[in-house]
């Protein structure tokens, strides 16, 4: 076989199960892809030395004869604010720099009773804070189609590593788009799941009532694949459901072969005018949504007319769960502590956190801290909760009329690092069409939906589906995934400019 | 305008425990007013009548049985501590001179 890292996951794996192929060497081109590429796209902060072992006892027990699941013997990366016993969490912040933790996230936990191979943890903004990956404390990832570019954020290393074919899954957590915003600048596909469908034991927390872990791929099948492996009720999450879930990859098979988008019903939001987005975001946007219509899509205005107060409630609510998860990192317990001669206890915490903490983190630690002090919780944290009600109820009468939602992923292609970084407000409006989604605590899914003329870089479309309906997203994406596809004769990463050294 | 002075950002540095250099509270009193200038317009439709969200997906009395569950040994525990002794997280003084 001649490039193993061009493969998806579903084809890998079924050389993988035929024999065709082993593990050992599907990590082993992985593992090269990562040496040949990453000194340029950077998506790795840390790439496991015994992946390669790990790989060899999957193929032992393959040969033995053992029942092994559909994905056994895939090599997949790891966002790092997903906690590993075997690989240092950092969750992209200096104050957790070297952390070693005594357990696995669930997911990780089940990624590897499935068989998946981990490679490394990847790159991201300090505690999933930041739309660019820039936050990071070890430096920004970079975006395989330009490198000058960010790969989006916070899930910047995750979505960078399946753009560059340097792993063909990734786990990744979506907070207000950090899985979806990032797969629509890298050409990849993203998929934030129900809330609590997936379980967050194990990652670290940024703000409670918005994150959600999920998958990270080149295909909506591969997603899935990855979804049927870490969803499911865990007693270790107090907000995990226990929704007995369809198989998504089933469902993905489905779309991608049947009918799906006859009849569908896909709602286009009258208050997200196209005059708030790049050109070719809208163009790319409506093209895809006349090969929808092509195959038998219905088209219907829906009115969410508090949408446009998300990014406020979102940064309101967000900094507020933020202040008090990241109280947790007090130099006393684990991570960082500055030597502060003759200082208290407090003088060493207030010390580390601010040696400790980068620019974007401290913000939000203060912003947060402010919304909820004395005499304003009402009128910010308080109001940010009423807007969510709100924004629930605008999702609820637009499902009363439409399957599903579709918007641009975000409202521009992949801007150039440091182009937004000294401008706090402006990187927090690119979340404007990923927020709402986790606000209301619904599914969402970005897939690509083609290259924007002006700049030749890639622009995803967003599906959104009621609460608990994420088998219909992969109906949906890959149905049009395929039509897509189709039209443009082949992936679209197909088109990426080819890394490691010929650039 | 917001009313972020950089008294109050020294004052919040101080309740998050984050040591603020004098440069750092310039530039977020800056940032910040900005920002909560933004986002203050969430009051506008958050009126009396609407109840809270606080949870997306909310659940109930999640209970599991009362026994012991996936415990942490004392030496996992102290295995990132940065200072530890007899089985304890060790730290500087608690109180200062003039407490």
């Amino acid at each position: 076989m001649s490039d193993l890292t061009r493969l998806s996951a579903a084809e890998l794996s079924s050389a993988l199960a035929s024999g065709e192929v082993s593990s050992v060497e599907a990590t082993q081109a992985h593992l090269d892809r990562i040496a040949t590429v990453d000194g340029d796209v950077h998506a790795f902060l840390h790439v496991s030395d015994h992946a390669l072992d790990v790989a060899a006892d999957i193929d032992r027990r393959r040969a033995a004869g053992e029942a092994l699941g559909p994905v056994a013997g895939v090599p997949l990366a790891i966002k790092d604010v997903l906690v590993t016993t075997d690989m240092p969490s950092t969750s992209g912040s200096k104050i957790l720099e070297g952390f070693m933790s005594p357990y696995d996230a669930t997911v990780v936990a089940r990624s590897r009773a499935a068989g998946l191979v981990p490679l490394g943890k990847t790159n991201m903004d300090e505690f999933a804070m930041g739309s660019s990956t820039e936050h990071s404390a070890y430096g920004p990832t970079r975006n395989p189609w330009d490198l000058d570019r960010i790969p989006g954020g916070s899930g910047g290393g995750s979505a960078a590593a399946v753009a560059a074919f340097e792993a063909p899954l990734a786990l990744g957590s979506d907070t207000g788009g950090s899985i979806r915003q990032p797969a629509h600048v890298t050409g990849t596909v993203g998929m934030k799941p129900t809330y609590g469908g997936v379980s967050r034991y194990g990652a670290i927390a940024l703000a409670s009532s918005l994150d959600q872990v999920g998958p990270v791929a080149r295909t909506v099948l591969d997603s899935a694949l990855l979804h049927d492996v870490i969803a499911g009720h865990d007693p270790h999450d107090a907000t995990s459901l226990t929704d007995r879930w369809p198989s998504f990859a089933e469902a993905a098979r489905e779309g991608a072969r049947g009918d799906v988008l006859k009849g569908l019903r896909v709602g286009v939001i009258t208050e997200l005018p196209d005059s708030g987005f790049q050109a070719g975001v809208s163009a790319s946007f409506r093209e895809a949504l006349d090969a929808m219509q092509a195959q038998g899509a219905e088209i219907v205005e829906i009115s969410a007319p508090h949408f446009e107060y998300g990014v406020a409630a979102y940064y309101l609510i967000l900094p507020a769960e933020a202040s008090s998860n990241l109280a947790k990192f007090d130099s006393v317990r684990f991570g960082m502590r500055v030597n502060v001669p003759g200082g208290t206890v407090e003088d060493v915490m207030a010390a580390t956190r601010d040696a400790g903490f980068g620019p974007e983190v401290k913000r939000r630690v203060i912003l947060g801290t402010y919304a909820l002090s004395a005499g304003y919780y009402d009128a910010y944290y308080g109001s940010a909760q009423k807007v969510r009600t709100l924004i629930q109820q605008d999702f609820d009468n637009a499902f009363t009329q439409v399957d599903v939602i579709a918007t641009p992923s975000a409202p521009t292609t992949a801007f150039r690092l440091g182009e937004k970084i000294d401008d706090p407000l402006q990187m927090y409006l690119n979340d404007v069409t990923t927020i709402p989604a986790n606000l209301a605590g619904v599914p969402g899914i970005s897939i690509p939906s083609g290259l924007a003329a002006e700049d030749g870089l890639p622009v995803g479309i967003q599906f959104l589906a009621p609460v608990r309906e994420d088998a219909r997203l992969y109906r949906v994406g890959a149905a049009v995934e395929a039509t897509l596809v189709d039209r443009w004769g082949g992936p679209l990463l197909d088109r990426a400019p080819i890394l490691g050294g010929t650039r | 305008m917001s009313e972020i002075t950089p008294d109050l950002v020294r004052h919040l540095g101080v309740l998050a425990r984050i040591q603020l250099s004098d440069e750092e509270v310039e530039q977020l009193t800056g940032q910040l007013d900005v920002i909560v200038d933004n986002i203050a317009k969430v009051s506008q439709v958050a009126t009396a009548d609407v109840p809270a969200t606080s949870h997306p997906v909310p659940l109930q009395n999640v209970f599991r049985p009362d026994v012991p569950g996936d415990m942490l040994t004392v030496d996992e525990v102290l295995q990132n501590a940065p200072d530890a002794a007899d089985g304890r997280f060790r730290v500087t003084a608690i109180l200062g001179e003039e407490q």
